[in-house]
C-alpha cells in the first residue's frame, strides 16, 4: 500500500512551526510567543492542490541537530529516523523567521545538508517588514538551491504557494539524493547563513524598535521586578472580582435546575440523585468556569505577548538560588494553569536533574483546579471587606495562598537540589521573542479548549465521583425517627468517621476526611464532595454554592478552614499529574518520591496552621 | 606621532561584554570558549555569537543587580548569565 508521504515541519524555536501546521491541517495546536510551546510531535493530514493526502508532523524547535534538552531530541531522532515507531520523513519544509535569517538560515543549512527534499517556508515576512526590512524571495532560492516561500501563517498568507511547491517537491520522493550528511561545524554554517542573509537583504530602514521600547521597562532593574509583581498580583485580583456576575448567573441557573428538577420529580432516590448528588455536587465545580477562564485568559495573553521570557529572565536571579534557572520558572508559571502540561513543558530543561527539580516542585504551583476550593472556603469563612481601595481581603488571602505554594515550591528546590537532586548547575541562555499584539482569535480558541476540557472533567470524572459519593452517603438509610443523621449511618459517613482519627490531629473534621479521597481524582470534587454531604444531610435546601457556604460557616471553625486551605496548598495533585510525572521520568521512584514528601508536608503544614490559629485564638 | 595615536584612540581596546556600557553597540573580538561549559559554548553559539557580530547591552541586570543581562546578539534579543558576558570581549563601535 502506498502510504500518504510524511513531510515535518522543523525550524528553530518560535519561528511559527505550530502556527503554520494549524493553518495548513486546521488542527489546534498551541502556539505561543516564546521558545520551547510544542515539546512532543504532533500529526496531522492536509491535501495539496491535486487531491493528494499529506501527513504532516510538527515539531518541537531546535537550534541545531545536535539536541541539548529533551524537545529538541524528538526533533533530531525524527530527522535522522529513530524515533520509535516512525518513518523517516520524506520531505521537510524548514520554517525561519524572515526577520531573523541570520540566526535561523542556519539550521536550515544544516537541513538542506541531510538531502531529504525541502522546502524553506520564509515566514513572519509581516514582522520584517514591520522591522522595516525588504527581502529578495528569490535570491534567496538561488543561493540556498531549494524552493523558498514567503509565508504569513498566522494570516495564512502564500499558504497555496507552499502547497503547491510542496506538491512538486513530494512528486520525487522516490529520487531521494544522498546529501553530504550532517554538518555540524556551527561556525562555518553560521558564517554561511550570515552571508546569505546580507546578500538577500535588498533594504534595511531604521526599524521601529517597539521591543527595545517596551524593554527598557520590562526588563529593568527596578520596574521590571515591580511591572511583573504588579501583573501578577492584579491576575489574581481579577479572577474575584472579574468573575462575580457570570458566577451569579451560573448559580442562578443551576437553583434554578435544581428547582424545577425537584418540583418535576417524586421524592425518592432518583430526585435525591439529581438534585442532591448531580446538581449540588456538578453544580458545586461548574459555577468556577469563570474564575477558571480568567486565569488562563491572562496566562495565554502572557504567552501570545512575549513576556514570558522577560519573566523568566527576571527570575532568574531568585531561581539560581535555588538551585534552578529562569527558565523553569516558564513550565512553572504554566502549572498554574495545571501541572500537566508544566511538567511536559520541563522538556526544554537541558540539564537532567534541573528538570527532574521541576517536575517535583510543580505540583507544588497552585493549579487552576485548587481555586474552586480555595474560592468557596475563603467566600465562606473570610470576611469580604476591603483593605484598601480596590484590594479586597479575600483576594489578598487567595494571593498569600498562591504565594505560599511559590515559597513552598522554592524551599523544596533548594532542599531537593542538596539532597536527592545534586548536581551542576545549568546556565541560563534564551532568546527573547518580540513583542507580538496577541491575536484575539488565539486567545479565544485557547479560552474554549479550557472550557471544553473543564466541562468534560465536570461532566465524567467529578459527575461519576459525586455520584458515587452520593451513594455511598445515602445509603444505608438511618431507620425512621431514629434521630441519627443520614451521613453517619451511611457507609461513606463511617468511612469518614474512620478517617477522622488520621485527620483530626490537624483539625480536620469527618465532612474533611470524607473529601478528600476523592479530591485525588480530580481537585475539584473536594468542593463537590462537601456540597454532597450537606446536601443529603439537609435535602430541604436549595443546590447551590450558597447552601455550601452557609453549611461551612455553621459547620466549620477559622482554624480548620485555615488547615484545609494549607492542605491544599501542598498536599499532591490529582492522578493525572502523577501519571505524566511517571511517564516523564520513565519509572515509579519519582512520582512516589513526590507523593511521600507532598503528603507529608501537606500534613505538618495544616497541622501547625490549626494549632497556630487555635492558640490565637482565631 | 600625535596622528597615529589618534588613530589608536580611534580603535578602543576589546573590553568584556559585561563591563560595555547600554545602548553602546559594539563588535564581538573575542570569546573565551574555555571559560565556558561545554553546552554553554555550543549554545552561545547557536543563538549566534561569533566574531565580528554586533552586539549591544540592553540592560545589564535582572534582578536587583546581580541576576542575568539582557543583550543584543545581531537581530536577536538574547538572556544571558553574567559569567557568560564576562567570556565575551567586545569592540565599542567607534
Ligand atoms: N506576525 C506573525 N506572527 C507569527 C507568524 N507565524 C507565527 N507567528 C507568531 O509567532 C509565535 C510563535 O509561533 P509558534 O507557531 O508557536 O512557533 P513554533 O515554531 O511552533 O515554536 P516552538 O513550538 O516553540 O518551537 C506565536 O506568537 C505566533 O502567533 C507570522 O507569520 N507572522
Ligand atoms: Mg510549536
Amino acid at each position: 500500500m502506498n502510504q500518504a508521504p510524511l513531510v515535518a515541519l522543523v525550524g528553530n524555536p518560535n519561528a511559527g512551526k505550530s502556527a503554520l501546521f494549524n493553518a495548513l491541517t486546521g488542527a489546534r495546536q498551541k502556539v505561543g510567543n516564546y521558545p520551547g510551546v510544542t515539546v512532543e510531535r504532533h500529526a496531522g493530514r492536509m491535501a495539496l492542490p491535486d487531491g493528494r493526502p499529506v501527513e504532516l508532523l510538527d515539531l518541537p524547535g531546535a537550534y541545531s541537530l545536535d539536541p541539548s534538552s529533551p524537545d529538541e531530541q524528538v526533533t533530531r531522532d525524527v530527522l535522522v529516523g529513530r524515533q520509535a515507531g516512525e518513518r523517516l520523513p520524506d520531505a521537510i519544509i524548514t520554517v525561519v523567521d524572515a526577520s531573523n535569517l541570520d540566526n535561523h538560515l542556519r539550521f536550515t543549512l544544516q537541513l538542506i545538508a541531510l538531502g531529504l527534499p525541502i522546502i524553506v517556508a520564509l515566514n513572519m515576512v509581516d514582522l520584517a517588514e514591520r522591522d522595516g526590512l525588504v527581502l529578495d524571495p528569490e535570491a534567496l532560492e538561488r543561493e540556498l538551491g531549494v524552493p523558498v516561500v514567503p509565508t504569513v501563517a498566522v494570516r495564512k498568507r502564500g499558504l497555496e504557494t507552499l502547497k503547491d511547491r510542496l506538491g512538486d517537491v513530494v512528486r520525487n520522493v522516490h529520487t531521494v539524493r544522498p546529501g553530504p550528511g550532517v554538518q555540524h561545524d556551527i561556525v562555518v554554517l553560521q558564517r554561511r547563513a550570515r552571508q546569505i542573509a546580507t546578500a538577500v537583504t535588498v533594504s534595511e530602514t531604521a526599524a521601529r524598535r517597539w521591543t527595545h521600547r517596551l524593554d527598557a521597562i520590562a526588563l529593568h532593574p527596578v520596574s521590571g521586578p515591580v511591572l511583573l509583581l504588579g501583573l501578577m498580583f492584579v491576575m489574581f485580583q481579577a479572577v474575584f472580582a472579574w468573575s462575580e456576575a457570570p458566577i451569579g448567573w451560573i448559580e442562578s441557573l443551576m437553583a434554578m435546575l435544581g428547582g424545577a428538577i425537584g418540583d418535576a420529580l417524586p421524592q425518592g432516590v432518583l430526585r435525591s440523585l439529581l438534585v442532591d448528588g448531580v446538581i449540588a455536587g456538578v453544580g458545586a465545580v461548574v459555577v468556577f468556569l469563570p474564575q477558571i477562564l480568567i486565569l488562563f485568559g491572562f496566562i495565554l495573553v502572557l504567552e501570545a505577548t512575549g513576556y514570558m521570557v522577560r519573566a523568566a529572565f527576571l527570575m532568574d536571579r531568585v531561581m539560581a538560588s535555588v538551585g534552578l534557572s529562569g527558565r523553569a520558572f516558564i513550565p512553572l508559571l504554566s502549572s498554574f494553569a495545571c501541572a500537566v502540561p508544566g511538567i511536559m513543558a520541563t522538556r526544554t530543561i537541558s540539564d537532567e536533574k534541573d528538570r527532574l527539580t521541576t517536575i517535583l516542585i510543580a505540583p507544588l504551583m497552585t493549579c487552576s483546579a485548587r481555586l474552586p476550593v480555595y474560592t468557596i472556603i475563603i467566600g465562606a469563612l473570610i470576611p469580604d471587606r476591603a483593605i484598601l481601595p480596590g484590594v479586597g481581603l479575600q483576594g489578598l488571602v487567595l494571593f498569600a495562598l498562591y504565594v505560599l505554594g511559590i515559597i513552598g515550591a522554592f524551599v523544596a528546590a533548594l532542599v531537593l537540589r542538596r539532597t536527592v537532586t545534586k548536581g551542576a548547575t545549568s546556565g541560563f541562555m534564551m532568546e527573547m521573542p518580540k513583542y507580538q499584539m496577541p491575536r484575539l482569535r488565539d486567545v479565544l480558541l485557547g479560552l474554549w479548549q479550557r472550557a471544553e476540557i473543564f466541562l468534560k472533567r465536570a461532566g465524567t470524572i467529578i459527575l461519576l465521583t459525586t455520584v458515587v459519593l452520593w451513594a455511598l452517603l445515602s445509603f444505608p438509610k438511618p431507620p425512621e425517627g431514629s434521630g441519627i443523621s443520614k451521613v453517619d449511618y451511611s457507609i461513606a459517613g463511617r468511612i469518614g468517621n474512620g478517617l477522622q482519627v488520621l485527620v483530626a490531629p490537624i483539625g480536620f473534621n469527618r465532612d474533611i476526611a470524607l473529601a478528600l479521597i476523592p479530591a485525588m481524582a480530580a481537585r475539584e470534587v473536594a468542593v463537590a464532595a462537601i456540597g454532597t454531604v450537606y446536601a443529603v444531610d439537609n435535602p430541604e435546601d436549595a443546590a447551590g454554592e450558597a447552601t455550601i457556604r452557609e453549611n461551612l460557616r455553621a459547620h466549620w471553625t477559622l482554624p480548620t478552614a485555615l488547615a484545609f486551605l494549607m492542605w491544599f496548598v501542598f498536599a499532591p495533585q490529582c492522578i493525572s499529574t502523577i501519571a505524566v510525572t511517571r511517564r516523564e521520568t520513565n519509572g515509579w521512584k519519582w512520582p512516589a518520591f513526590m507523593v511521600s514528601y507532598l503528603f507529608v508536608l501537606a500534613y505538618v503544614a495544616a497541622g501547625i496552621t490549626y494549632w497556630s490559629a487555635v492558640a490565637l485564638g482565631l | 606621532m600625535t596622528r597615529s595615536m589618534n588613530i589608536a584612540a580611534a580603535i578602543p581596546h576589546p573590553i568584556r561584554l559585561a563591563q560595555l556600557p547600554r545602548l553602546k553597540p559594539g563588535t564581538v573580538a573575542g570569546v573565551d570558549w574555555h571559560a565556558l561549559s561545554e553546552p554553554e559554548g555550543r549554545r552561545l553559539r547557536e543563538l549566534g555569537l561569533d566574531e565580528g557580530v554586533e552586539v549591544e547591552m540592553l540592560h545589564h541586570s535582572g534582578f536587583l543587580g546581580r541576576g542575568p543581562v539582557a543583550c543584543r546578539i545581531g537581530r536577536m534579543t538574547v538572556a544571558l548569565r553574567r559569567h557568560v558576558a564576562a567570556a565575551i570581549h567586545v569592540s565599542p563601535n567607534p
